[in-house]
């Protein structure tokens, strides 16, 4: 099969996404619920969940989720592991048969370790030794692919409806304090398994609508940062650029939106000295991170969700609050469906952030 | 009146119930995201509970749609007459390319309402905001009426930024003591005369009648009126001719 980059196909997306503010368990299922309910926005070619505080168990090691076409994928990847990694549990993905579900890869789960000795002679903190163990797996080990690599946090992905993935990976059966989902409707690319969101490095995660023009200019400045692309999918890029700007160079989330939904010159002309400043320096010091063309994202990491609209809103967005959670989708429907009385809703901004905290992500 | 159970029904399904059913007076229940309900359809009267799927009403020829609460993206796209009246607010694209009928909003729109809006003669559409509007109301608005009433807003336009860039035709009444700041050249803006005033009372009267608003203390404000001005037209903005 051509995959990503092999083909292009001229052609929307489902994103939604709920989190407790003070950590409460959610069950798997409401959030399949919520994004089946804008069946129509995708296409059957990829769906895909990030659950987070879904591992409490081993929320101490890493939980690599990772397919592989065939079993010397397995043995390659596996060899690589042992070698960098003290493994304490390792198994297949849970998985139950689902008609619409077909031509899965081989799912396997483990929870790592960076092995101390390894760890020690790279010199590097532990989470860069991690994020460059994985995305050396996936350049470099043909057949295997990490396609989720946080702490007490997984991604589930598939081809086909994403609540047909949901049920195929047995949502139900897991319970986090934050979900994110996606519909895919792949516009310049085929679905495969490992193109389907979400796209995710350690703990962070993203799922998108849209389709970003600047992705080349994106790619080759984050290569030259270590990140290889692999994928040749814009999300993908997207990932690793607030992984760059969040997780080395220590830009808060806010920041970081600065950056890649810079507000406009004519704009940032408008605001006070202080702030032009600031905005001005963000823009200038990473102007090739500026992300063009339509996107809604949701980005979920330790601790807390984030939304972001492309700075003209060329998609859609809202965000419901009741009590304890809250709520953002493409479409208000998937938000009453699970609560048909909201406190608030709104939709923010083109360019405006919205980061809701947890305190689930508290150890 | 017939009322029909649509949970859990595609798009399609609900369309098909909603023509299979001969009296015209129809009450949708429990409607949950389904799009196009009441596509290109005439001489019917929807009302919709629940929250109704983009594109509701699109390409609407002459039928009345009610929603109590709110509604999504693209409301009346294309629609070529009827009423789409939305008792809270509605989605981005609103109106969208829109060539006749009215959409009457109680509270606020998102993003590009009432884009591409055009008029032919005796078709002139319109789109009344009781509330306020998000970014590029009226972009490339070539005919038409857009107002917004700003109701609740006190202080600064009830228009976000980019308002009526590109526009060529039509009027956007605001009611308004403040105007936009950032209003593009080819567009000039004046406090509303006695004429316009008579044409925001035909879209203001029925809207307050609908909502139960006091029409004679929502007329009694400052009203701006925004047109292209002719002394300044777009040229050489993309060929040079």
């Amino acid at each position: 099969m051509l995959k990503e980059g092999q083909i292009r196909i001229p052609a929307g997306c489902a994103i939604s996404g709920v989190i407790s503010r003070s950590g409460a368990g959610i069950c798997g299922s409401e959030i399949v619920k919520s994004i089946a309910t804008m069946h129509d926005r995708s296409n059957g070619l990829g769906g895909g969940f990030a659950g987070y505080g879904i591992y409490p168990q081993y929320k101490d090691h890493y939980a690599f989720h990772i397919f592989y076409d065939d079993a010397a994928a397995r043995k390659a990847c596996e060899d690589f592991l042992d070698e960098h990694f003290d493994i304490v549990n390792l198994s297949k993905i849970p998985t139950r048969k689902h008609p619409a579900i077909l031509g899965e890869p081989l799912i396997w789960r483990y929870f790592v370790r960076p092995l101390h000795t390894k760890l020690e002679s790279s010199q590097l903190d532990e989470e860069e030794f991690t994020a460059q163990c994985v995305i050396r797996i996936n350049a470099e080990i043909e057949g295997a692919f990490v396609f989720s690599s946080g702490k007490n946090m997984g991604v589930f992905k598939a081809v086909g409806y994403p609540e047909d993935v949901g049920a195929f990976y047995r949502l139900d059966e897991y319970e986090g304090y934050c979900w994110t989902a996606h519909g895919r409707y792949p516009t310049n690319t085929p679905g495969w398994w490992g193109g389907a969101h979400p796209f995710s490095l350690l703990d962070l995660s993203v799922v998108h609508n849209g389709e970003i023009s600047s992705y080349d200019a994106n790619r080759r400045w984050i290569e030259m940062y270590g990140y290889r692309c692999t994928l040749l999918t814009d999300t993908e890029v997207i990932a690793y650029i607030i992984d760059f700007l969040v997780r080395k160079k220590r830009l808060t989330y806010e920041e970081m939106a600065s950056v890649i939904a810079a507000p406009f010159w004519s704009a940032i002309d408008k605001y006070p000295e202080m702030e032009r400043k600031r905005l001005t320096y963000l823009r200038s010091m990473f102007s090739s991170l500026l992300i063009t063309g339509p996107f809604s994202i949701l980005v979920g990491f330790t601790g807390g969700l984030l939304a972001l609209n492309d700075r003209l809103k060329l998609r859609s967005m809202v965000i419901g609050e009741k009590g304890d959670r809250v709520y953002v989708a493409s479409e208000e429907c998937a938000i009453r469906v699970l609560e048909p009385e909201l406190d608030a809703l709104w939709s923010p901004k083109g360019g405006q952030p919205v980061i809701i905290h947890s305190k689930g992500g508290e150890q | 009146m017939t009322r029909i159970d649509v949970k859990g029904l595609s798009f399609r399904q609900v369309n098909e119930k909603i023509e299979q059913t001969h009296d015209g007076d129809i009450v949708l229940e429990n409607v949950c995201g389904q799009r196009y309900i009441g596509v290109g359809s005439s001489g019917r009267h929807l009302v919709i509970e629940g929250v109704p799927g983009n594109a509701l009403g699109a390409y609407l020829d002459g039928t009345v749609i009610e929603v109590s609460g709110n509604a999504q993206d693209a409301t009346g796209d294309t629609m070529n007459d009827g009423e789409i009246l939305v008792g809270g607010s509605s989605g981005d694209a609103t109106g969208y390319a829109m060539r006749g009928g009215r959409i009457f909003v109680r509270g606020n729109v998102g993003y590009r309402a009432g884009i591409h809006m055009k008029a032919y003669q005796e078709k002139i559409p319109a789109v009344v905001i009781g509330g306020e509007a998000g970014c590029f109301l009226g972009e490339y608005q070539a005919g038409g009426r857009i107002v917004v009433l700003g109701l609740g807003v006190e202080g600064r336009a009830p228009v976000d930024a980019f308002c009526a860039t590109g526009m060529h035709g039509g009027a956007i009444y605001l009611r308004s003591d403040v105007l936009p700041g950032d209003l593009p050249s080819q567009v000039v803006a004046r406090r509303a005369t006695a004429e316009d005033l008579a044409d925001i009372e035909t879209y203001v009267l029925p809207f307050c009648a609908r909502f139960g608003l006091d029409a004679a203390s929502v007329m009694d404000h400052n009203f701006y009126c925004l047109k292209p001005n002719t002394n300044n037209p777009y040229k050489q903005l993309y060929t040079q001719n």
